[in-house]
């Protein structure tokens, strides 16, 4: 609260109400009087204030009656009802009625203070809370997520049904994919989005310390543990654990991760008591869990745990009409950081960004964006400012015989009409047969592009 | 308008404790005090109920009396202060005005069940006497614990501050002043 917290004193009571208004105008409050419950309803109508004062014994419109009138007009001030001896019991009462306390007339200095700044402190307690809450709102919104895509489409679509389960979901993909945002989609969505989502590179950590990091350990469990730690199981307890890179776990590893799965409960290294925890495990991979499974590197029943529900995130090479859109957001994005005008991108740059395949997904065109801003100083990104040319996208992409070009541009036109042959023949024009007849020739296979 | 201070016992108060005032506001605040003749005791104020006397009322008599060039006119009495509101206050200002009064009652150890001790009702009356003269020229409460602008709404709150303004408010006193 930037300016000075407001306080409403309403009391029939002159000297009462000038007494309490001076003293609190010591304090630095912004303080009005009112002299009945009706002007007060009129006055909180015209203003928000932060406290009222309501006395309860008035004539004609009474305490309980103003506090109704008052909670109506303003339901968000928080209202201390002044009473004698006598009317504890109405002021009792009020409370049921939603005022925040009351106080009894005279009252010890100290006591007043102690409840305004008690009410001060919760209602600065609440704005934190409204302003925290919507920028967590704001975070996990999907718009961090772009794409307007078919393929994208169907990922939001999936999202918006899946966040509000408590489904384990399996999030697959290529590397830079957007596995991670994902994650915090389903997690800012779900009624979990106000308790903590935790997220552990599982791939980064060798494998004695990712099982400390995961549960956590006692203090004197191995040499160095000097204090108790709590595990990152512990942390989201209530909220989301992301496992990134879920692939590259040790065997040992799957065991105790599968364990906590199926029971909601482990200890901590070196501990003797058993932790409950309720969280929801995200994990995600860009490896091929099922060759991984087939392999032995992967156990099968954690799998099952892990793929309830699956979302398979599309490589940017096959949402390339998002290029655009993602790299105009990507600009605005640098250019508000880089604190300079909002840069344009030119068609010949755009052209480049359309044609080359991405390996690295949409990372890799944040990255080049942000390059391409720093090096680049003109108002739009030029074909120089990128890290490839057409040349190289045209040795890198395309093979010098014309047969294998063929093939290529088949296989690609195919992909991109899910093969559906009747629309890749027309998009080839040429009729279904003689495409038939190519993709016998080149010995095209599905999914093998 | 002259910058001194008036101050006005009201009631019989000790010549020990005029001084007291005088020499802590000259010293803290660089500006110099008068001391004006003595009021009567208070009777008028005086309420039955609740054996006490209302410090509104004081206030309201000190602003006739109030001398036209005085910068601030502050009373000092021996009565137990009450406003309406409140159970007692250790003093009171008026708002957007010059009058201001302490009381001495509440700062005497006696009164907690003390033994008496000079020193100790020297300290906290030049911490009301600076606490009401700053409110007087317009400060708030400050939220520094040890600045005598910290609201002392018993005497541990009192006796915890030190007498004398954190730098904040000394800045801002003077500025008041300048202004006035």
């Amino acid at each position: 609260m930037a300016q000075k917290p407001s306080i409403l004193v309403v009391d029939d009571e002159a000297a009462m109400r000038e007494s309490l208004r001076d003293w609190l105008m010591e304090d630095g409050y912004e303080v009005a009087l009112a002299s009945s419950g009706k002007n007060a309803i009129t006055m909180a109508t015209e203003k928000n204030f932060d406290v009222i004062l309501l006395d309860l014994k008035m004539p004609g419109m009474d305490g309980l009656e103003a506090l109704r009138g008052l909670k109506d007009v303003s339901p968000q001030t928080e209202i201390l009802m002044m009473t004698a001896y006598a009317t504890v019991d109405t002021a009792v009462h009020a409370m049921k009625e939603g005022a925040f306390d009351y106080l009894v007339k005279p009252f010890d200095p100290e006591e007043i203070e102690i409840q305004i700044k008690k009410i001060i402190a919760h209602k600065e307690l609440i704005l934190e809370n409204i302003l925290l809450r919507k920028k967590l709102e704001e975070k996990y919104q999907f718009d961090e997520i772009i794409g307007r895509s078919d393929p994208m489409q169907e990922i939001f679509d999936l999202i918006g049904r899946v966040a509000p389960t408590d489904s384990t979901v399996l999030i697959t993909g290529e590397s830079g994919t957007g596995k991670e945002l994902v994650a915090q989609a389903l997690h800012g969505n779900s009624s979990r989005c106000y308790m903590p989502f935790i997220a552990v590179s599982c791939g980064a950590l060798p494998d004695s310390l990712l099982e400390s990091e995961l549960f956590g350990y006692e203090k004197g469990a191995f040499t160095g543990a000097e204090n108790t730690k709590r595990g990152r199981f512990e942390m989201a307890d209530k909220g989301t654990l992301f496992l990134d890179e879920i692939g590259d776990i040790s065997l040992k590893t799957q065991v105790d991760l599968l364990r906590v799965l199926q029971e909601k409960e482990f200890g901590r290294l070196g501990g003797e008591d058993t932790i409950k925890v309720d969280v929801r495990v995200i994990a995600a991979t860009n490896r091929d869990l099922p060759q991984a499974i087939q392999e032995n590197r992967f156990r099968e029943d954690l799998y099952y745990r892990l793929n309830v529900i699956s979302i398979d995130m599309p490589p940017l090479r096959k949402r390339k009409e998002d290029i655009p859109l993602l790299a105009e957001s990507f600009i605005r994005k640098y250019c508000l950081e880089m604190n300079r005008e909002e840069a344009k991108i030119a068609p010949s740059s755009l052209k480049l960004l359309m044609d080359y395949d991405w390996p690295g997904n949409v990372r890799e065109l944040e990255n080049i964006i942000e390059r391409a801003l720093v090096i680049g100083r003109g108002k739009e990104i030029i074909a120089n400012d990128l890290p490839f040319s057409s040349r190289d996208i045209m040795s890198e992409s395309f093979p010098k015989s014309l047969k294998m070009m063929e093939k290529m541009h088949i296989e690609r036109i195919l992909e991109e009409c899910g093969w559906n042959i009747s629309r890749a023949a027309r998009e080839l024009d040429i009729d279904r047969q003689t495409l038939y007849n190519k993709i016998e020739k080149y010995d095209i296979k599905k999914g093998e592009s | 308008m002259s910058k001194t201070i008036t101050i006005c016992p009201i009631g019989f108060v000790e010549k020990d404790i005029i001084n007291t005032i005088a020499d802590c506001i000259e010293m803290r605040c660089g500006i110099d005090c008068v001391v004006s003749s003595r009021m009567e005791n208070p009777k008028y104020a005086y309420d039955e109920g609740r054996c006490q006397y209302d410090s509104k009322l004081i206030l309201k008599n000190l602003i006739k009396c109030c001398p036209q060039d005085a910068l601030r006119f502050m009373g000092v009495t021996h009565v137990d202060l009450f406003v309406p509101i409140l159970k007692y206050v250790f003093g009171l200002s008026q708002v957007e005005g010059k009058c201001s009064i302490i009381s001495i009652h509440r700062l005497r150890p006696q009164f907690y069940d003390e033994l008496a001790d000079p020193n100790l009702l020297k300290t906290r009356i030049e911490k009301t006497v600076l606490h009401e003269l700053g409110h007087s020229l317009g400060l708030t409460h400050c939220r520094n614990r040890h600045c005598v602008m910290y609201s002392s709404t018993k005497i541990d709150h009192t006796d915890r501050k030190q007498p004398d303004f954190c730098p904040t408010c000394f800045e801002l006193l003077n500025w008041l002043i300048k202004k006035m």
